[in-house]
């Protein structure tokens, strides 16, 4: 038994560690095995699985929808320009609905968030146990294929974010503007210190709430597949009703990888026009 | 959770596909989507415009047909009472001609008339001075019985 919860262990842990390249102990560049290891790199090291699988994903994205927007008519569309076009619409309109003001950038950013974060979302239905054993079997000993289960990804988008809203803030109300937002409200101005503070937690709380409710969404989503998975080593009762677990579940999850993309697409929405909505 | 360079290379590749995405992938799409509803919107004015027309151009053709036959039965009666006109004036200068003719004729013939009884009575005349002559051959002077040859001549 020990055995064997020790083994469970080791399983999950294995899953749950990311491919890291960065600098050993021993001072030589390579591949961190172990999540002490991993740790012990630092800053400068670089979850390469993370990488590899977001930026194909984003190319998969830019591509396809690339492809489409070349050989986009005015008459009728083709299926490929038919679905492009639908999401598109989606995305417009969601954009249309909660942003107020003039800005190109927008709703490109917003397509962007989510048809990325969708795509990074989307891989955690794949079973949990394909990628990382065909990784090991050729030599590499971690593989997470689910970026937005690397609080890093979700912390780069939203942080990326959070300068925009700085930048747009700044840029709409003057740096002025901006600090008396944060600085005058909501109690009267001689109580400033309390609301620098109540305002500056609040703004804080905007990319970290973000990237953390993707994050833990899809770890505690990925976190089931895994145990899930567990259970297909505990006989072939325990298998069956494994397998038609991880069928509900990825079901489920079908639902949840569609929210986390549409929540994120629509709270970036939103913090962007709070950034550029005067206050008075 | 420990955090590392991919945060760093992770903005970097969203700031990159959130520029492609702005420049190449999202006007071409909005610009077909925008020019499409406006084809449409066109399409579907136009449609209503040419029943618009179709139904003014029906109603001019009505209009038309009711004028052309308004016309056309006018020209006929006034066709008809031209006739009717035209045979009454032949009428008229038939009678007129025929009544002219008629008084000529009865004028030719009273002068024929008045002629043979104008001949007929200088051969009358002409008969009973003879027959006088002859009778009475030495007793009557011409020139004596002048005034009483012509007197008779006009009783005759």
């Amino acid at each position: 038994m020990a055995t064997e919860s020790h083994s469970s262990g080791e399983y999950i842990k294995h899953h749950l560690q990311n491919l890291t390249y960065g600098q050993l102990p021993d001072g030589t560049w390579g591949f961190a095995h172990g999540a002490a290891e991993a740790k012990s790199m630092g800053f400068w090291a670089i979850n390469v699985d993370s990488m590899l699988f977001s930026i194909g994903l984003g190319l998969l994205f830019l591509l396809l929808f690339r492809m489409a927007a070349k050989k986009a008519t005015t008459g009728i569309p083709s299926g490929l320009q038919n679905f492009v076009e639908w999401i598109i619409e989606f995305i417009d309109g969601s954009v249309r609905g909660s942003f107020s003001h003039q800005n190109a950038m927008v709703a490109p950013l917003a397509l962007t968030v989510f048809m990325w974060v969708f795509l990074m979302n989307l891989m955690d239905l794949f079973p949990v146990d394909w990628f990382p054993y065909a990784a090991t079997l050729s030599g590499v000993p971690h593989l997470k294929i689910v970026p937005s289960t690397d609080p890093n990804v979700t912390f780069g988008l939203s942080l990326s974010i959070f300068f925009l809203v700085l930048y747009y803030s700044v840029k709409m109300k003057g740096a002025g503007g901006f600090f008396s937002e944060l600085a005058f409200q909501p109690f009267p101005k001689f109580l400033f210190p309390v609301n620098l503070l109540l305002e500056g937690v609040g703004l804080i709380a905007k990319p970290i709430s973000l990237a953390l409710r993707l994050f833990g969404n899809m770890y505690a989503g990925e976190m089931i597949f895994i145990l899930i998975a567990l259970m297909f080593g505990g006989g072939w009762v325990l298998a069956v009703f494994g397998g038609a677990l991880q069928w509900a579940w990825a079901v489920f999850h079908i639902l949840i990888i569609t929210l986390q993309a549409f929540i994120f697409m629509t709270l970036t929405i939103v913090y962007l026009d709070m950034a550029h909505a005067e206050h008075h | 959770m420990n955090f590392n360079a991919t945060l760093i290379g992770q903005s970097i590749t969203f700031i990159f596909f959130v520029w492609f995405c702005m420049k190449f992938v999202w006007p071409p799409i909005m610009n077909a989507l925008e020019t499409r509803k406006k084809q449409i919107a066109d399409g579907l004015a136009a449609a209503d415009r040419g029943k618009h027309e179709l139904e003014l151009a029906a109603k001019k053709a009505g209009d038309n047909m009711r004028d052309a036959k308004a016309q056309a039965a006018e020209v006929i009666a006034q066709a008809e009472k031209r006739a009717a006109q035209i045979i009454e004036e032949a009428k008229v200068a038939a009678k007129e001609e025929g009544d002219r003719q008629l008084a000529a004729a009865q004028a030719n013939i009273a002068q024929e008339t008045n002629r043979a009884r104008e001949s007929l009575r200088e051969q009358v005349a002409g008969l009973a001075v003879a027959g006088a002559e002859k009778i009475l051959r030495r007793e009557v002077n011409a020139q004596t019985h002048a005034e009483l040859l012509g007197q008779l001549k006009a009783e005759l």
